[in-house]
């Protein structure tokens, strides 16, 4: 973000800071009442009793309730499955179109797709999965009838684990693919070309040149994966119906009726949950500040 | 040197994984399409599409799914518009703040967002720490029967979810045009502020706000968080039940939201040469 901004000059006399301010309050205004003070008073009320006094026992009972670490920890885990899975298998799509020899057109397509798929998430999107890989899905019947696999016979559920991880994916590599498309385009060919000239192999090209330049955009974008997954909740509800107790679910439940039995430790929870995402935030704006330095 | 050269000039690879992915994208598509077609047995027809469209319930939450969308970008376009202008001409020191500002839904996921808003508008105000209360709840405000503190609270919130999109996309449009001069040569012509925004702004970054209006509109139509929890009759939440106790009219209308979705990312791309949703690929 390198903008040149010419300093403000001065059209209609001289206007005070303050009165400039005014021009940006409304939507200050409403960040505040809609955004900010909500989160806000979740905070508050993750530190404070049902008195009203402050106090820590609920930040302290969310690593020591099963009920919540369980949430948490299968939330964690179904991220970052999907953020390595959906990372790796769109970075090598991503790859496939820009550096991988592909024809243009297949690029724009595949862009374009992308850019429908990362967005195309909740109900229809577990409608779209049972429909394909449900008991009697597209796919399930495929499996079954061509290849004898049964793959209900092998473990497999659509509304477990498994099922919920590749459900994700849809959205997840493709969201991959936009962000990496262009930073592979950073990618300069003189590098490669150099990097002939002095004898590399392509294997040491790849370990040596490019990989280390792309690893924070990689890395980054897997960040911004795991935070993509870790907050849905939409999609998760409709697949499982709530059976599947990933965090975002037990939020849901607690907000429905207070199952807990003590709003304040639900608000330490919703909390939580932002803690996390806010760590994932940070850690992709860092990781992409130090991918500027090579790839612009 | 030569297997290199040779995969090279054949990108078996490549392929692959485009054909991979490309399977990935379409069999769930394809899966939904063609169990929505077999609802008579024994014959393909679009009967669930007929049946899905004529009920009744599906035109009132559509509709109403439709008005949401459209008071939303109405609402986000005229406090973004504004706001990123004003940066733009006159107060680049907002720049971060503002911008950390419409990065925040990011952190803060809808579930939260919408436990937040239940949680401050749902009852009174009370000034923490005191016992003291102000005025009634918001979602308590109705005129008659229409809900008038839960509708504005469900545009609000999805003003937020819709932030960091559509700042963008005002943004990048009005990274293009030169604001200032635009801005001093209506100011010369005699223009109100109003007159410029309205007149001179606005229609120079349409095509970013399209793009922004269009992504709006296909996260606010198929929403389904802050829609049930506030209680809303939206299409989100209507599909979500129909999926409950109906098998093939679901599916007629996931494929028809799919294709909603496709439209709306397909006039974006149309509109803004491919630079809308890649962010800065060139």
């Amino acid at each position: 973000m390198t903008e040149s901004e010419t300093p403000p000059r001065k059209t209609k006399g001289p206007p005070s800071a303050v009165k400039n301010w005014i021009g940006v309050a409304p939507f200050l205004l409403f960040a505040f009442f809609f955004l900010i003070f909500p989160s806000l008073q979740l905070l508050v009320g993750s530190f404070t009793t049902e008195e009203g006094k402050f106090t820590l026992v609920h930040i302290l009972e969310l690593f020591t309730e099963p009920y919540i670490l369980n949430a948490y920890e299968l939330s964690i885990q179904i991220s970052a499955v999907t953020a390595l899975g959906g990372g790796l298998f769109g970075f090598l799509l991503a790859y496939s179109v820009t550096a991988g020899g592909l024809p243009k057109r297949v690029r724009s397509a595949l862009i374009t797709f992308s850019g429908v798929a990362s967005n195309f998430a909740g109900v229809p999107l577990a409608f779209a999965f049972v429909a394909t890989l449900g008991r009697t899905g597209f796919v399930t019947a495929i499996l079954k009838n061509i290849f004898h696999i049964n793959i209900y016979d092998t473990g497999f559920n659509l509304y477990s684990f498994a099922g919920l991880s590749l459900t994700y994916m849809y959205f997840q590599f493709p969201l991959m693919v936009l962000i990496m498309a262009p930073a592979l385009d950073g990618l300069k060919r003189e590098w490669r070309e150099a990097a002939e000239n002095l004898g590399a192999s392509s294997l040491q090209y790849w370990l040596r040149v490019a990989l280390p330049v792309l690893m924070p955009s990689i890395l980054g974008a897997m960040i911004l994966l795991f935070g993509n997954s870790f907050g849905a909740y939409a999609t998760a509800y409709a697949l499982t119906g709530g059976t599947l107790p990933i965090i975002t679910i037990q939020v849901g439940a607690q907000i429905r009726g207070d199952v807990l039995h003590n709003p304040n430790l639900g608000y330490a929870m919703a909390m939580g949950m932002v803690f996390i995402m806010a760590v994932s935030l940070a850690g992709y704006s860092w990781l992409q500040a130090k991918t500027e330095r090579w790839l612009r | 040197m030569s297997v290199a050269s040779r995969i090279r000039k054949f990108p078996f690879w490549s392929w692959l994984w485009f054909i991979l992915g490309a399977l990935y994208f379409i069999l769930p598509l394809y899966a939904t399409l063609d169990f929505s077609l077999r609802m008579e047995r024994g014959a393909i027809g679009f009967k669930a599409y007929r049946e899905a469209f004529a009920d009744l319930e599906f035109l009132e939450t559509f509709g109403y799914s439709t008005l949401l969308a459209v008071m939303t970008i109405i609402v986000s376009v005229t406090l973004i518009v504004p706001t990123a202008y004003w940066i733009r001409l006159r107060l680049p020191e907002a720049r971060r703040l503002v911008e950390f500002i419409t990065l925040l839904p990011f952190v803060v996921p809808a579930i939260i967002l919408v436990f937040g808003l239940i949680r401050v508008y749902s009852s009174p105000l009370e000034i923490p720490f005191t016992e003291i209360q102000i005025g009634t709840p918001l979602t308590m405000l109705n005129i008659g029967r229409f809900h008038l503190g839960t509708n504005i609270l469900i545009v609000a919130g999805y003003v937020v979810l819709a932030l960091p999109y559509m700042y963008r996309s005002v943004d990048t449009g009005m990274r293009t045009v030169d604001v200032r001069t635009l801005t001093e040569a209506a100011q010369s012509l005699g223009a109100s502020w109003y007159t410029i925004i309205v007149k001179v702004i606005l229609p120079n970054v349409r095509s970013a706000l399209l793009s922004g209006a269009l992504l709006t509109f296909a996260i606010v139509v198929g929403e389904v968080v802050l829609a049930s929890f506030l209680g809303i009759p939206a299409f989100g939440p209507y599909l979500f039940l129909l999926g409950q106790h109906r098998a093939y009219e679901p599916s007629a209308l996931t494929f028809t939201t799919f294709l909603i979705t496709w439209a709306a990312m397909g006039i974006i791309q149309l509109v803004t040469g491919g630079q809308g949703q890649t962010a800065g690929a060139h």
